[in-house]
């Protein structure tokens, strides 16, 4: 008979979502398991968007996204220290070209007053000038939002799950679940590597949502797949805006955006097109062309030549046009956290909050005692004074050796993410993780070495190291094997 | 406290040869920072010949002709620091190290030679659209992986880019089992060598696509496939020319760019054509007693040419250490028509005896035409070429007399 392995709760997806929700649940007595259904974390939606913490202006009142978005908003500073996760509280600009967009504006303002959103204000042309000597000269004013914020999305999913996984959570990779099925007491989820069972099962599958809802419920949404293309831009403009500007919204979504990234590049787009696979993440000459022209109006001078490097992500659109986060009198124990599209990087942690009160209903267990609301601090020696970097070298020889020289990352930061909870195993998690192989050289210096170092550290062959998914090796053969062999 | 007279940034050929000249011409401290385990930079992973035809006079692979430097530089007190990385420089001279031996150390030098070299363009700075698989590398990685590490990118490749280093890698991965499909090369000529094209291309049946680009790259977990489309003269995609060649791997040869971190971080002024350092008669950049040489400075074709430069910034370097530079208003080296850069940008006669070498480069394939050196509004030459490509680098000689109490120097085509 097959071993089941048993927990209180089960969440189905290791994006910011699932990883949210595993975080604030890991305060509590509470045996804990994320099924992820690729090699890494963040592997959808969380890894390639615009990485914004919205300010909160653009959802409708009323709205789970309004809601959420704000409380999001709010808790994201102390979130992102505690946690030490890159997070840059930069504000946000609303730009408008004609007096229409100016009307729009004002709709927004009013609009995120009524959400709840603190100190927005409507500049002028003069003070946006002032404020953002790039930005083309048709701008006419803005709507600023100082509570808004960039952040590191993939790096914070991954903190999420690390500080759940400090407290006991478990996190298996390559669990593709199959079916779930509902007994007495519990259920009974069957995963592509074994089967689980569970009081409470949370269902965080981003664009595969809706087939998870449906092997319990009744159909009530659908989720289709929306992709935005992106350029990220070299840190040497990394500074030509100090905001995030956003072009006013349409009914496609917010338009093209351009603002500084956590890390101090670029990120220029996304467009927004609805497309028949979830899976469809290539970019395409056509977007790529639709989103660059769209931001030279707003940055006529924007030079392509310092892009280095482009990609595309899927969002996960509900037909109901709002987040679907609620549990179902007709299926006790089961959650949707469903079409968390836009705000929902910002909205992740207020949506934990509120689904780890839902989860309680049905689990009534007491606060861990040595709960700690942190994690390891990461070295990032690029950031170090002088002094700091000697003592580091001091303590290990590691930091001694530069692997990145984009980014100035050692090889000791490279191990200690590969070492650490939810552990880097690709050579494109290092990167998430490090920024090794994310720099402007797109891992032309570091790829070979770091591919050595995963080698070594995972107890693996070269040949098995992979770029990211399960089967992307990178090696293909020894040139002198056969040599070798006789 | 001066720790060292000069020191290089790097060991490559650029390195070894500033380290040499330095020292030769009276600098007593010198001293080479590498930040990998061996010198030699790039030359290691080229073990193809054609290395030293001018410098030596020899056809040798690329590891013997960094050897030649590595012993002569071996019998000097030329200090090296291998498996050190440099992390800042700053306008005073000093030089922030770090390694696993010696830690994290400040290093203060009379004079600094930059010689990083150049670093490959990659798939991202051409924003070519499609999935983002394993298989997509740069031809400088897979040379690095194939020739130093031992392993094999791809079994059936194309490569996109006809620069030498593409050229090279067709031959490599032919002779190491792979099928190379296909060179796709946007432009209407080669950026490589002629003598590549023939030895890397024609004697393996290898066909060079001109005009031609990758236009979408298929496959969920290596490469599957990429479409190669011809392009029109404004180089867009022609629409429905694009062919299927099935493939497992995607080598890119599409351009290098000098590698600039710590001139862009110090406050180094770059020139926006040759991506590099500005420079002046001596290989000094826009901060006194920062000087350099080789692809930092622009990027070469030959080594020989690299080794040549770099000793000029060696014997100034060490002329600096001595305090023996004289300052004058610089002389601006303007590219004219058909011309994409000039270097050095800058000269002061006050430093120069007798001819001066301009490097530059055209903008187009040249046939038959006048090259016009003009100083001030005089012409100083006019010369035939019967051939020119942006591919190969061109030089003329100017007398230091010609260029007394000028403003500026001009290098243009006459073309018609």
């Amino acid at each position: 008979m097959k071993t089941l392995s048993t927990y209180d709760v089960i969440i189905i997806g290791g994006g910011i979502s699932g990883t949210a929700i595993a975080s604030a649940l890991s305060e509590y007595k509470l045996s804990i398991c994320l099924l992820e259904k690729t090699n890494d974390l963040s592997n959808g939606a969380t890894k390639a968007n615009s990485g914004i913490v919205h300010g909160g202006y653009d959802a409708e009142p009323g709205t789970l996204m309004a809601k959420f978005n704000v409380r999001g908003n709010e808790i994201y500073p102390d979130i992102c220290n505690k946690l030490d996760v890159p997070f840059t509280p930069c504000g946000s600009y609303v730009i408008a070209f004609n007096d229409e967009e100016i009307e729009k504006l004002n709709d927004l303002r009013v609009r995120g007053e009524k959400n709840g959103v603190p100190g927005l204000e409507i500049l002028s042309a003069e003070e946006i000038k002032k404020n953002e000597v790039n930005l083309s000269s048709e701008v006419k004013g803005a709507l600023y939002s100082p509570t808004a914020g960039v952040v590191s999305p993939y790096e914070l999913c991954i903190a999420f799950m690390e500080h759940a996984m400090d407290h006991g959570a478990d996190l298996k990779y390559e669990h593709e679940v199959i079916e779930i099925k509902k007994s007495a007491k519990n259920f009974i989820i069957k995963t592509s590597k074994g089967d689980f069972s569970a009081g409470v099962v949370i269902n965080a599958a981003g664009v595969y949502a809706d087939k998870i809802h449906n092997m319990l419920l009744e159909p009530s949404f659908s989720i289709h797949p929306r992709r935005g293309e992106y350029f990220l831009m070299d840190k040497y403009i990394g500074d030509s805006v100090k905001h995030v500007i956003f072009q006013c919204p349409n009914k496609m979504g917010k338009g093209v955006l351009i603002a500084p990234t956590a890390h101090k590049n670029l990120i220029v787009g996304p467009n927004a097109e609805d497309i028949d696979l979830p899976e469809a993440n290539e970019t395409t000459q056509k977007g790529l062309d639709e989103v660059w022209n769209k931001a030279l109006k707003t940055l006529p001078e924007l030079d392509k030549s310092m892009a280095i490097t482009t990609f595309s992500g899927i969002r996960a659109q509900a037909d109901t046009g709002d987040f679907i986060v609620q549990d179902y009198n007709e299926c006790p124990g089961f959650i949707d956290v469903a079409g968390i599209k836009s705000p929902g990087l910002t909205a992740a942690p207020a949506i934990a909050e509120y689904v780890c009160d839902l989860v309680l209903k049905y689990k009534k267990v007491d606060k861990r005692d040595n709960y700690r609301f942190a994690r390891r601090k990461i070295v990032r020696f690029q950031e170090l004074s002088h002094e700091e970097r000697a003592e580091c070298v001091k303590k290990d020889d590691n930091y001694g050796r530069i692997i990145c020289r984009c980014e100035g990352i050692t090889e000791a930061e490279i191990i200690d993410m590969i070492h650490r909870n939810a552990g880097a195993r690709t050579l494109d998690a290092i990167k998430r993780r490090t920024r090794s192989g994310g720099g402007r050289c797109q891992g032309g210096f570091c790829s070979p070495k770091i591919i050595e170092i995963l080698a070594r550290e995972l107890g693996i062959s070269r040949e098995e190291v992979l770029k990211d998914s399960s089967l992307s090796t990178i090696i293909i053969d020894q040139t002198k094997k056969e040599a070798a062999d006789d | 406290m001066i720790d060292y007279d000069v020191i290089c940034i790097g060991g490559g050929p650029a390195g070894l040869a500033a380290a040499l000249a330095a020292k030769e011409n009276g600098a007593e401290k010198v001293c080479i920072v590498e930040r990998e385990k061996e010198l030699g930079g790039i030359l290691q992973q080229c073990i193809h010949n054609g290395f030293g035809l001018h410098t030596f006079k020899e056809d040798l692979s690329g590891p013997e002709y960094a050897q030649k430097y590595i012993d002569l530089v071996k019998k000097t007190d030329i200090e090296i620091k291998t498996d050190t990385m440099v992390l800042e420089i700053t306008e005073d001279k000093k030089v922030y190290t770090l390694n696993p031996q010696d830690g994290y150390k400040k290093l203060n030098a009379k004079a600094i030679v930059l010689t990083m070299g150049c670093r490959e363009r990659t798939r991202g700075a051409l924003a070519i659209p499609g999935t983002r698989p394993a298989g997509v590398i740069t031809a400088g990685t897979a040379q690095k992986l194939i020739n130093i590490d031992g392993y094999m990118v791809g079994k059936k490749v194309v490569i996109l880019g006809s620069g030498d280093i593409g050229l090279i890698m067709a031959r490599r991965m032919t002779l190491e089992g792979a099928k190379v499909l296909a060179v796709a090369e946007i432009m209407p000529y080669s950026s490589g060598l002629t003598r590549n094209i023939v030895q890397c291309l024609e004697d393996y049946s290898i066909p060079l696509m001109l005009q031609h680009t990758v236009t979408d790259i298929i496959g969920k977990d290596r490469v599957e496939a990429v479409l190669i489309s011809e392009v029109d003269d404004h180089f867009n995609p022609v629409p429905g020319s694009e062919k299927r060649f099935e493939c497992d791997a995607l080598l890119l040869s599409v351009g290098l760019l000098p590698e600039i971190e710590l001139p862009y971080a110090v406050g180094i002024e770059l020139d926006k054509r040759t991506r590099g350092p500005i420079v002046n008669e001596a290989m000094e950049t826009t901060l006194s007693g920062i000087f350099a040489c080789g692809n930092v400075a622009h990027v070469h074709d030959l080594v020989d040419y690299v080794s040549k430069e770099s000793k000029k910034a060696g014997f100034f370097a060490a002329e600096y250490a001595k305090e023996n530079i004289k300052d004058q208003v610089a002389i601006e080296s303007l590219p004219g028509e058909g011309v994409s850069y000039i270097v050095p940008q800058k000269i002061r006669p006050v430093n120069c005896t007798g001819d001066i070498e301009l490097y530059f480069r055209v903008k187009k394939v040249y046939d038959q035409v006048n090259l016009r050196l003009k100083v001030d509004d005089n012409v100083i030459k006019t010369v035939k070429k019967r051939h020119m490509a942006p591919g190969e680098m061109e030089s003329i000689k100017i007398s230091t007399e010609a260029l007394t109490n000028a403003k500026e120097l001009c290098i243009e085509v006459l073309d018609g």
